[in-house]
């Protein structure tokens, strides 16, 4: 956090200079293991083995906070017989199919409460469904066990809650059941011992249990904990599951809706929230609405059908789907026409980006936009990004500063490699420079859901032009020149509502129009309060309904600027956080059932009888006058269906997850294994690897095999505090570049010893994909770790910043980098894989492309030669 | 030429400007302080406080979203630094933060658009209205070259031939246009840092 | 104009005896310069280094500010490229950095059990920790230390040497700056006058003045004063001066993240930084120490000073710094003349053209 976050690092200092304990688990010793208590060096990529350790020590010595546990968590439900354990199948849970590597989640129910006086009866999809829709449901469901519907992430939609149950559990209150969900999950974790831990981590079991006393004794009705983390946990073919696994700690120990709790992601770009909230992804529409899918979501009832009669507010989606269809095509979405719902295009899988790039290098893509970021650098496997980008028609960039994926057919290594010719790429590319950020007006939303509005400072330089400048002109032109098309599949355009003000010589669209748009507008024509006042009548519009009220009042609330000082540690008026300005989620937990806080110490947001309301620092979490005591009637539907004691308002029964019956395709439960690519065999199971590991095989993804000899040693990639990602806005500055002016790789004296590298000098690392050159750094930061029978594994860090342009350049690390990705989420695995590292800088031309083939086999690796061009298809079997 | 006193005047400003005359003079005999101040001393002024404005914004590097203080004099942004008023940085920056003014005002930044032909080995200009207008003309047939109607007997209405990667550097007001305009076009493919 | 040809530079007529302008406390060093007793109280910087996460802002936000060109540092200020000094790629303070952040990495064996993490002093058993001071990473004596500021590594085994006993990981960050010494060797020997003390007490380079003649460099005690190659003037820290004109504070001090840098009038730094050292020193801190903080020292105190947790050495600082002009009084009557010549041969020059 002090790398890669510093001035947010300042209230970690603050903390501990009152007395916080700060622990830091990290394979290396960076800046912020400085200045911590406790550095916990870990060997990348078995967090869910450290922290299955601590849900093991809280479970196995009842450390629980047992009353918010009952309450607040799923721990009660009873799960049904069906369900087989990991640890009853070496590794697997039960519905796994060899054939496709997916999980059907039907032996993952709870036994439900459907037919009161049974038992026995399990929610398993279509069961049970007391809802509006009960047979659009069944089949949304039964859809969802296709293939193409669970390639394309459906679970991310729930982003900012959980899939829709139909039926309420069958619970065990005294948590004695043993099959309730506190009894499997102690079955589960019960191998998780400090040994265990010991053997597969590297960390000793008695800094293992330092580390857990240090927890659980700071959690409680006085004390909570916070879990900070970043890609480091999320960077893995089992990242979803990291975070599964913490947050099931955290609930155990009641640090999840309380101050000074919680699970923090510090997210690496100044509006990566954002751009997931209102997002630029193929699978989402605004506000975690998904992408319909072709299968499922051929109408507008479809689509809503499996959210329709949801307990908790996803039960509303078809008020903000609708609202969001009236936003972009105004009057002529109709109730007649389904909103426009059909000019949604639909989706049929993953076309995730990774899929995407390997699409390009089999040239089936024309054109491709680049709207700053970097993939040739920033993305794993910067050789096949640059395959990708050579087999298209035309690339747009869209950034600051030349960067390698701009100039790739000048820079790439493949051209001096001769993989690449330079007359041969047919690529047209456009450069369209960007304006900064204080060339602009708009917002981006924080680290933790805050839009902070930007005032513009000064006009952008030349042709320099704001995105908004950009799209929207570019709409505009596509819209003219279709005008008086009558090719239906032009209509989606035509009709789009694309007025916006524009103000100056450079007729720059309005941002807080768009802003406007965003919140969404009533039938009075004034700004919505929220999204609690759409309706699905098509009397409301509203972009991104999690955003309603950001506009609220016709006020810009995100360019509220009350100092600090002058405000309570809350800073309520600083911004604007989503949803309604909440700045903790799910608030409600930080009172008991009752609705008083669970100490005075830790009060936060609380039940005033007197007023009949909920009260307190922030903004309740919660329906304001819904009281604690109140119990839903049988058949309430939405928010309405969730009780004054469920504080979790966005899942279908008000509770937090310990065991997730749906919403994950790799298992209810998280579990160790071993990343695609590591040193040793996984010590819990005979899988060693994620089972659902999404892969993409051709010869320019070629994997080190586990265990390899000639892959011996494993690397991780970070940044490092000088440097931006894939380094256009850092690589560029002078006074940024000659903090950290050459690439470079950390290594431990030992590992230097062993292979003969010199601090300061040159080595060559070598993955199946390529090999890159660096200096090296000989360091004592850099720990080997012991693992299970002694086994001594050695780890190699290296900062990702580097490539071809800039003042300070370098060979890029994600080079080396395969891609293999969660199947969850699709994101990679680049916190972890392995190389061998040699003295000396690399071959150079047509030696190095010979060079990392040769290791490949001698490693037993299937070629990885690519054809002049570098035009390849994906291969279908491995 | 004549020497009145105006002349003479002015020798004595010059003296006075002169440290070794206000060392002997003055109350710092050593030369060490207020004799040897010089007229760059004296003339020493702020850039903060010569500035014509100062605007708010925020840090466009990582997601903690510092406070920024923007500093203009003459339409040109004069120092950058941090917003004492926000809650969430209290006035700080990091090194890339401070490194803002840098970063807008870099001599390396592309303010031109460049163009690179099909094959060709350099980049050449372009008019910023007409790679616009040649953008669309590509988007326009991309768009068909990849155009579905249906996928596996399923109307999909999209179109695989235009891809897009980025956003978390963006404005949401930006993000939300682009996702807009890519739906109404059929583009599916849209992706940003977020999955990376 | 006899008068000024005439006088002598020297010392009587002060009111003060000679040596207490050269070395030794002096309470206010903006009045001993000539200003008016209302000028400002004498400002300065403490650096906590016990919470530097080296992240270099005030590097760079230092020079963001006084705009100074690319440094290429690392020692040989040629070319930019990796030093190899852990993530100290700056080298030293110069013409062109005038913050420099120091790296050191330290390795020892420690005592079973662990290390105790949490506060020491308030959790007893655990937080009295044993640590052997057998440093590894350099032949310096250092004296024991707990790790209450610093992370743990903790191994049982090093396959390095093949010890067993767990091992200690300390990374120090420290950023240094020009130390604004009470008594400022620099600016006594500048000849010229372009070195002056400001009405905050600071030390300040006027390049309207500099000649380039180049006797501060030696002159400084702690090697902070620099001339910039392709100028020929020297350049160091002004502790922004300019913007201390404008009621703000430092560049450095202001970007600074967990407040390591902090700006103030130097008595209430003082006072804090006396209480952060008994805080540590409480806490079982045992090496912590001010730096620059005693008035008593060679150079009177400075006005930018430092807490530590090992020996100054270790940060590259000098451990006893002395003016290099304590002797001054005798050397500065042959530069006075020589001034006086100077002036003279000025004034007639002017004189001279009078028609």
């Amino acid at each position: 956090m002090a790398e890669c976050h510093p001035v947010g690092f300042q209230w970690v200092m603050e903390a501990k200079a009152r007395g916080a304990k700060v622990i830091h688990i990290d394979p290396r010793f960076t800046r912020t293991s400085a200045v911590s208590d406790v550095h916990v060096p870990i060997r990348v990529g078995t967090d869910i083995a450290f922290l299955g350790g601590i849900i093991n020590h809280v479970l196995s010595n009842d450390l629980d906070f047992r009353e918010y546990v009952v309450a607040y968590t799923n721990a009660a439900a009873i799960v049904g017989e069906d369900f087989v354990d990991t640890e009853d199948l070496d590794g697997l849970f039960s519905g796994f199919d060899p054939e496709t590597g997916h999980y059907d989640e039907a032996s993952w129910q709870f036994e439900s409460q459907v037919g009161s006086g049974e038992t026995g009866h399990t929610d398993r999809p279509g069961d049970g469904v007391d809802q509006d829709d009960p047979a659009g449901a069944q089949e949304q469901e039964r859809l969802a066990q296709d293939e193409s519907v669970k390639e394309a992430d459906p679970h991310q939609a729930f982003g900012s809650g959980g899939p829709p149950l139909h039926a309420k559990p069958l619970r065990d209150e005294t948590l004695q059941h043993p099959r309730c969900v506190f009894q499997v999950l102690k079955r589960h974790f019960a191998r998780y011992t400090p040994e265990i831990v010991a053997d597969i981590c590297g960390v000793e079991p008695e800094v293992f249990l330092e580390v857990a006393t240090a927890v659980t004794e700071n959690s409680g009705r006085e004390r909570t904990t916070a879990w900070v983390y970043s890609v480091g946990w999320t960077h893995h073919t089992v990242g979803a599951q990291y975070i599964r696994t913490a947050a099931i700690l955290q609930s155990l120990l009641g640090n999840m809706g309380r101050p000074g709790g919680g699970i923090l992601a510090l997210r690496g770009h100044a509006s990566i929230q954002g751009s997931t909230d209102v997002p630029t992804l193929f699978n989402l529409l605004p506000g975690y609405l998904p992408m319909p899918h072709a299968l499922q979501h051929q109408s507008l009832d479809d689509y809503c059908a499996e959210n329709s009669g949801a307990i908790g507010f996803w039960g509303n989606m078809r008020a903000y789907t609708v609202s969001l269809l009236k936003s972009w095509w105004g009057d002529a979405a109709t109730a007649e026409n389904d909103y426009c719902f059909g000019y949604i295009p639909k989706i049929t899988g993953d076309h995730s980006s990774y899929r995407t790039i390997a699409d390009m290098v089999a040239g089936k893509v024309p054109g491709y936009f680049l709207v700053g970021e970097n993939p040739a650098v920033g993305h794993a496997n910067g050789r096949m990004q640059r395959f990708g980008l050579a087999n298209l028609d035309w690339l747009v960039v869209r950034d600051l500063q030349m960067i390698e994926s701009a100039s790739f057919w000048k820079t790439a290594p493949e051209i001096e490699t001769g993989e690449l010719v330079t007359e041969e790429i047919g690529t047209e590319v456009f450069y369209m420079p960007a304006a900064t950020h204080a060339e602009k007006e708009g917002t981006f939303t924080n680290t933790q859901r805050l839009l902070q509005w930007r005032h513009q400072a000064v006009q952008p330089p030349g042709d320099c032009r704001s995105d908004l400048w950009f799209y929207f002109h570019l709409g505009r032109i596509l819209r003219e020149k279709l005008a008086g098309s009558t090719d239906p599949r032009d209509r989606p355009l035509l009709d789009l509502t694309w007025d916006y003000p524009t103000h100056g010589e450079q007729v720059e669209p309005s941002a807080e129009a768009v802003l406007r748009e965003i919140n969404g507008v009533g039938p009075d024509g004034r700004a919505l309060s929220g999204y609690m006042d759409m309706k699905d009548d098509g009397s409301t519009t509203g972009g991104c309904w999690i955003y309603s009220g950001v506009y609220a009042d016709e006020v810009n609330q995100a360019d509220r600027r009350r100092p600090g000082r002058e405000q309570d540690y809350v800073a309520a008026e600083w911004g604007w956080a989503w949803p309604y300005n909440r700045r903790t989620l799910y608030n409600r937990a930080s009172a008991d059932p009752a609705g008083k806080p669970w100490s005075e110490r830790k009060k936060y947001v609380w039940w005033d009888e007197a007023a009949g309301r909920w009260t307190g620092d922030d903004v309740p979490d919660f329906e304001a006058t819904k009281r604690p005591d109140h119990v839903p009637p049988p058949g309430a539907k939405a928010q309405a269906g969730i009780g004054g004691a469920d504080p979790f308002i966005m899942q279908g029964d008000g509770k937090a997850w310990l065991f997730a019956p749906k919403g994950l395709a790799d298992g209810p439960m998280p579990t160790h294994y071993e990343p695609a690519e590591s040193p040793v065999e996984n010590a819990l199971y005979g899988v060693q690897a994620n089972p659902g590991i999404e892969e993409i095989q051709a010869p320019y993804n070629r994997g080190n095999p586990p265990t390899s000899d000639v892959y011996p040693y494993v690397f991780t990639t970070y940044r490092l505090t000088e440097h931006h990602t894939a380094g256009a806005m850092s690589r560029t500055l002078p006074y940024l570049s000659e903090l950290q002016p050459e690439f470079f790789v950390e290594v431990s004296p030992a590992l230097a010893t062993e292979r003969g590298l010199d601090n300061g000098g040159w080595a060559t690392l070598i993955s199946a994909r390529s090999a890159i050159e660096a200096r090296v750094l000989v360091t004592e930061r850099m720990r080997p770790l012991r693992l299970k029978g002694g086994r001594v594994v050695h780890q190699i860090g290296i900062p990702y910043h580097w490539g071809a342009e800039g003042l300070s350049t370098g060979d890029s690390a994600n080079d080396l980098m395969g891609v293999v990705m969660d199947p969850n989420v699709h994101i990679q695995e680049f916190k972890v894989a392995t190389c061998d590292i040699r003295p000396g800088r690399r071959p150079r031309g047509a030696a190095l492309p010979e060079y990392v083939e040769g290791f490949r086999r001698r490693a037993g690796v299937r070629s990885g030669t690519m054809p002049i061009g570098g035009r390849v298809a994906v291969e279908e079997t491995p | 030429m004549s020497h009145g006193s105006g002349s003479i005047g002015r020798v004595k400003t010059w003296l006075d400007s002169w440290p070794v005359f206000r060392q002997l003079t003055g109350p710092d005999p050593l030369g060490r302080g207020a004799a040897a101040r010089s007229k760059a001393t004296e003339q020493v002024v702020s850039r903060t406080a010569t500035a014509d404005r100062v605007v708010q914004s925020v840090c466009p590097y990582c997601a903690v979203g510092c406070g920024q203080r923007i500093f203009v004099k003459d339409e040109q942004i004069v120092q950058i630094e941090g917003d004492p008023d926000s809650p969430i940085s209290r006035g700080r920056l990091c090194p890339k933060g401070s490194a803002s003014k840098s970063l807008v005002t870099s001599p390396s930044r592309v303010t031109t658009v460049r163009y690179r032909a099909p094959h060709a080995t350099e980049w050449t200009d372009l008019d910023l209205d007409v790679a616009m207008d040649m953008i669309a003309d590509r988007v326009l047939d991309a768009r068909r070259k990849g155009w579905q109607d249906t996928d596996g007997g399923h109307p999909v209405n999209r179109t695989m031939g235009v891809a897009s990667l980025g956003g978390a550097t963006l404005d949401n007001e930006e993000n939300y246009l682009m996702k807009k305009l890519y739906s109404a076009m059929g583009a599916i493919q849209i992706e940003n840092q977020a999955r990376i | 104009m006899t008068t000024v040809s005439s006088a002598s530079p020297g010392l009587p007529g002060t009111g003060r005896p000679d040596g207490n302008r050269l070395f030794g406390p002096l309470p206010d060093v903006s009045g001993d310069a000539g200003y008016e007793p209302d000028h400002p109280a004498r400002v300065g910087f403490f650096t906590d280094t016990s919470v530097c996460i080296g992240c270099k802002a005030c590097e760079v936000a230092c020079k963001e500010w006084n705009t100074l060109p690319m440094d290429d540092a690392n020692g040989t200020r040629d070319q930019m490229a990796l030093s190899g000094m852990s993530y100290d790629n700056t080298g030293m303070l110069g013409a062109n950095s005038w913050r420099h952040v120091a790296f050191v990495e330290q390795v020892r064996t420690v005592d079973l059990p662990m290390p105790a993490v949490g506060l020491p002093g308030r959790s007893p058993g655990t937080g009295d920790v044993h640590a052997h001071d057998r440093v590894m990473a350099d032949d310096a004596p250092r004296a024991a230390q707990t790790s209450v500021l610093n992370a743990q590594s903790l191994s049982e085994f090093d396959p390095q040497t093949g010890q067993s006993g767990d091992r200690e990981i300390r990374w120090l960050m420290s950023s240094d700056v020009c130390k604004h010494c009470t008594h400022a060797a620099c600016l006594d020997v500048c000849p010229t006058g372009a070195l002056f003390r400001t009405e905050f007490g600071t030390v300040v380079v006027q390049g309207d003045i500099c000649n380039g003649c180049g006797y501060c460099v030696p002159a400084c005690p702690y090697g902070v004063i620099d001339q910039r190659k392709d100028d020929g003037r020297v350049f160091k820290c002004t502790m922004c001066y300019d913007r201390l004109t404008d009621g703000l504070q430092p560049a450095c001090a202001t970007a600074c993240p967990t407040q390591s840098i902090q700006f103030g009038d130097l008595d209430e730094l003082h006072a804090r930084a006396d209480a952060r050292l008994a805080t540590l020193q409480g806490q079982g801190v045992q090496t912590a120490r001010l730096y620059g903080r005693d008035e008593n020292d060679g150079v009177g105190g400075d006005g930018a000073f430092f807490l530590l947790l090992d020996e100054p050495e270790v940060y590259g600082l000098p451990p006893d710094p002395v003016v290099t002009t304590r002797d001054l009084p005798s050397m500065w009557k042959h530069a006075a003349a020589g001034a006086a010549m100077v002036v003279g041969v000025v004034l007639t020059a002017f004189v001279g053209r009078r028609p």
